[in-house]
């Protein structure tokens, strides 16, 4: 038990100096954005003295449900899609030869190397109407020669999808890795067929990965500026475009702190259910280490 | 051979390869309806690569495998009437030991009260009713292995695939399960396939024995017939320690008996049914225990064979004692069983000038080896 509590100490020696950077940097930060949410707006853009509720008020904006409903469910398909896609992929990835994987996981991480921007307006040229996908799509006939590919929610999902990809295969091929396959052969010999097995023993196997995927994929996605900026135009605005629109065009700070209060609950609020979730299975893990 | 209504498994010309190493090198092999049949072989022979070809996890190359007449070579796993206990147990980690044990009930349909009775009744045969509610990591090792049991039992599979099931156990708890495993045999007895490569537990659990080596069966029959009447020097030295001498066929007495000489040693008398010719060069197996060791000479008798020597080692096992007795260079393993008349007469003692012997039916001479068995043409195990 001595050691118990030395350890922990150390513990938290080790980890005090992100704990202040984070609460410098990152907590205080996050509480000014929310005292300001409560603070009246002066005409030049600045942050007026005492305290009003009249931001909250104008928050009941019409157009708003529109905007955090097309954020929240711009975000969810994300993640559907990315899991989707990513639990394949670590599939095969964890299943393949032990000299094909370190290939395969380069082939993940290269995108990477290029700068985020980069590849976004990489897309643009893409899905431009003069560029490579439109003409391939033309050529096969799946698109009238009319038809616009960006500027629209649909450009949006796509690049979403594209570029937090990666993060969601990494966690769920980690888990995969650490998974036991002859477990899956246990199934079938049991009598499941292969999608029941993979349904039933595999996806309940991973499922710490597919957590931390779901949440590097989410919590980001609600948060996106860049990506429906770029490729959405005024019918893909998500939430954050509408927190930029505030600050830059408005000049409005204490409105653009209420939508960034109200978007960093969004994101705290199901984390913390789901650390919480978390933290109920950890006992029988432990336990599991320990026998 | 015709696949009769007693033939639970027949595996016709199975080769598996993997590259262009064959792992299972055209194996044929029939299993009784009922019995317990063991694959032994040292590690790496093709073992569970044999038994994965039966359980449908890896599909032969050539050959078929018939399970009740019936070829099921090329079914999925899933539509197999048998069912696999995994080395490592494989049990499903985030379910719990009622729901492993259902699991097989479940996917084929059943009703809940009836997984719920079916389930009750194997935790009762496993002895795990107090259990029913942990997961697998709560659970010790002769208890996981106990859960698979009862989770392949529970589909009342025709045959029952063991790979190494005990293998991950330790020794207390090995030979209480290896009775345990014979109980549930006898109880439900179906056909139990049992892979191993200790030749303590195939002895003691098998009707019969398939002896692997290097993706081929060199020998299959009674743990007796295995034993006693090793058919390669291979067999000889896998099952069981043994001695082995290296000569020619100098004579054929008769029928049953023939000469042999052995290089320094001179000639012994060899049983020799096999009608191994003259000139042939062969081997001679004798087992340790096939031995007489004693200072006096022994009294003459036709049959048997007489060498002398001195003890160079001594090593007291509890139930018998090892003697390692030099005879012109050859280092010759001897054990005796202790019995009231050693304890009488003055032990056999290092450096002690004695005599050695045998009958000539104790022997087992056979013919050439092949090459690459050299290496296990070494003294027993010291
Ligand atoms: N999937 C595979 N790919 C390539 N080679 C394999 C594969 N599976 C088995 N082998 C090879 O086939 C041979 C037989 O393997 P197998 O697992 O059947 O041996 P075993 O008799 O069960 O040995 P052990 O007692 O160690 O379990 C080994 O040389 C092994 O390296
Ligand atoms: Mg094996």
């Amino acid at each position: 038990m001595a050691d118990r509590t030395s350890e922990r100490k150390q513990e938290w020696l080790i980890s005090a100096p992100s704990m202040v950077w984070l609460t410098v940097l990152f907590l205080a930060p996050t509480l000014l954005v929310f005292a300001i949410s409560f603070r009246p707006s002066t005409p030049f853009g600045g942050v007026g003295e005492g305290w009003t509720l009249q931001t909250i008020r104008e928050l009941a904006n019409p157009n708003y449900p529109a905007i955090i409903w097309r954020t929240v469910w711009l975000s969810l398909a994300t993640t559907v899609i990315c899991l989707g896609l990513a639990v394949p992929c670590a599939y095969f990835m964890a299943r393949a030869r032990a000299r094909w994987k370190p290939v395969l996981l380069m082939l993940v991480i290269i995108p990477f190397w290029t700068n985020f921007l980069i590849r976004i307006f990489a897309w643009k040229v893409l899905l431009h109407p003069e560029g490579l996908v439109k003409k391939l799509l033309l050529a096969v006939g799946l698109v009238e020669p009319r038809d616009i590919l960006m500027y629209n929610e649909n450009a949006v999902l796509l690049v979403l999808v594209y570029s937090y990809l990666s993060f969601a295969i990494l966690p769920i091929y980690a888990a995969a890795e650490k998974f036991d396959f002859s477990l899956l052969e246990a199934a079938m010999d049991l009598g499941a067929t292969r999608l029941r097995a993979f349904l039933q023993v595999f996806l309940p196997g991973i499922s710490r990965g597919l957590i931390t995927a779901a949440l590097v994929v989410f919590i980001p996605a609600l948060g996106s500026y860049v990506i429906p900026d770029l490729m959405g135009g005024p019918s893909g605005e998500m939430i954050g475009n509408k927190i930029a629109q505030r600050v830059f065009v408005d000049r409005n700070l204490p409105h653009a702190s209420a939508l960034a209060a109200v978007l960093t609950l969004a994101v705290v609020v199901p984390m913390v259910a789901v650390i919480f979730l978390q933290r109920q299975k950890k006992p029988a893990r432990a336990k599991e280490a320990g026998g | 051979m015709p696949s009769t209504m007693d033939t639970s498994i027949q595996i016709e010309g199975v080769t598996k390869r993997f590259g262009s190493f064959a792992a299972v090198d055209n194996v044929s092999a029939s299993i009784a309806r009922g019995e317990v049949f063991s694959l032994l072989g040292p590690s790496g022979c093709g073992k569970t690569t044999l038994l994965r070809m039966i359980a449908g996890f890896e599909q032969p190359d050539e050959g078929r495998i018939l399970l009740d007449g019936e070829d099921i070579t090329d079914l999925p796993p899933n539509r197999r009437k048998v069912n696999t206990i995994f080395q490592n147990y494989a049990l499903f980690p985030h379910m719990t030991v009622r729901d492993n044990i259902g699991y097989g009930l479940k996917v084929a349909g059943r009703a809940g009260a009836e997984i719920r009775s079916e389930v009750d009744r194997m935790l009762d045969l496993i002895q795990m009713g107090d259990h029913a509610g942990k997961k697998p990591s709560q659970i010790s090792g002769g208890q996981k292995q106990r859960v698979a049991i009862a989770r392949a039992l529970i589909n009342k599979p025709r045959v029952l695939l063991l790979d190494e099931p005990l293998a991950a156990l330790d020794l207390k708890l090995r030979q209480r399960m290896l009775i345990e495993l014979d109980n549930i045999h006898d109880e439900v007895g179906i056909t139990f396939l049992y892979v191993t490569h200790d030749q303590g537990e195939a002895m003691s659990l098998s009707d019969t024995i398939a002896v692997m080596n290097k993706g081929k069966i060199e020998q299959t029959g009674r743990p007796e017939q295995i034993y006693e009447a090793p058919r390669s020097s291979f067999v000889a030295a896998f099952i069981g320690d043994t001695n082995f001498f290296e000569g020619k066929v100098t004579a054929v007495l008769d029928d049953e008996y023939s000469r042999m000489t052995i290089e320094d040693l001179g000639e012994v008398l060899v049983f020799n049914d096999k009608r191994i010719q003259v000139g042939s060069p062969v081997h001679l197996s004798l087992r340790p225990e096939k031995f007489r060791i004693s200072r006096e000479s022994p009294p003459e008798n036709g049959r048997t064979n007489r060498l002398e020597g001195v003890v160079e080692d001594i090593v007291y096992l509890g139930s018998h004692t090892r003697y390692w007795v030099n005879v012109k260079d050859y280092r010759i393993a001897v054990t005796q069983q202790h019995g009231r008349f050693l304890l009488d007469e003055k032990p056999v003692a290092w450096n002690d000038r004695v005599f050695v012997w045998w009958h000539a039916d104790d022997g087992f001479m056979l013919e050439q080896y092949r090459e690459d068995d050299e290496e296990l043409l070494t003294s027993p195990g010291e």
